[in-house]
């Protein structure tokens, strides 16, 4: 089981590749939307890289899930995710930081949850 | 203009490895614009005949029950001029292939006089699927593309 250094430092390499980045723009609080400017097309390719990389599988949708509270998902009011919706966000993502979330539950605040910091905790879990 | 880049297959084994070629005339007109007097294939078509190898590589791994939609391209190089009266060889390898998408990555040779190959350009290209009933895409049949606009004539790697 690789320590969570060396998880990171792998990570890092992946998003500097799927990403084009230099070395220094990733940190562990990097945004991956908002600071280091992935489009939604580049989470798939993120996440064949980080199953090459890591040899592991990813299912569909499980560290980047999909339509998370749009509009139509009921778990939206006031452009707000309802307490309902948070509660679905913690089941489906327990590798993201929901608590920081929960705070200021705008709908545009979600891109936030995908930080580097929250793929190296998914990529340990799979490895665990 | 019709949107084939690749004129036949010569091999094709399901969900591993397609290889196309390209034969490069002075009989398509684009080549005389590009450029006047230097006629070299533009790097962008060899790019869409890479994707079109690649892509029906991944499309016909699902008996092309998905739309096949080009929609990353995380690295190319080009290493050297394609000319009129060389062949362009496309040799595609499926990296990846699940249900939202699959990455390929892709050569492109060119014959030499001798029988030796040389590397033109080399690429990874990432695929996404879309749905027949995605709202967003009207009605695209990607089965209709296929078998209607001719596209199985160049699939024929039998002859």
């Amino acid at each position: 089981m690789p320590t969570r250094e060396e998880v990171y430092e792998k990570v890092k390499d992946t998003l500097i590749d799927a990403l084009s980045l230099d070395d220094d723009e990733v940190t562990p609080e990097a945004t991956l939307v908002g600071d280091l400017g992935a489009e939604s097309i580049d989470f798939l390719d993120i996440v064949f890289r980080l199953e090459k990389n890591f040899d592991v599988k990813i299912p569909r949708g499980e560290l980047f899930p999909e339509n998370l509270a749009s509009a139509d998902s009921g778990y939206v009011a006031d452009g707000k995710v309802t307490e309902e919706g948070v509660a679905m966000m913690r089941e489906k993502m327990p590798h993201a930081d929901i608590d920081a979330f929960a705070d200021d539950p705008k709908v545009e605040n979600i891109q936030d949850l995908f930080t580097v910091e929250m793929v190296v905790k998914f990529v340990e879990s799979k490895l665990g | 203009m019709r949107w084939f880049w690749i004129d036949r297959f010569v091999e094709f084994e399901s969900g591993v490895r397609a290889k196309a070629v390209k034969n490069v005339t002075m009989a398509e007109d684009h080549l005389h614009d590009h450029y006047p007097g230097f006629p070299v294939m533009p790097g962008s078509l060899m790019l869409e005949g890479m994707a079109q190898t690649g892509g029906i590589l991944l499309g016909e791994k699902n008996a092309f029950e998905h739309i096949v939609i080009l929609a990353k391209v995380p690295k190319i190089t080009y290493h050297r001029w394609v000319r009129p009266g060389d062949q362009l060889i496309y040799t595609a390898t499926l990296l990846d292939a699940r249900d939202e998408g699959g990455s390929t990555e892709v050569t492109a040779h060119v014959r030499e006089h001798d029988g030796t190959e040389s590397l033109a350009a080399e690429c990874e290209i990432v695929f996404v699927h879309l749905d027949d009933n995605d709202p967003a895409m009207g009605h695209v049949d990607q089965k209709n593309f296929v078998f209607e606009s001719g596209l199985l004539d160049v699939m024929d790697v039998s002859s």
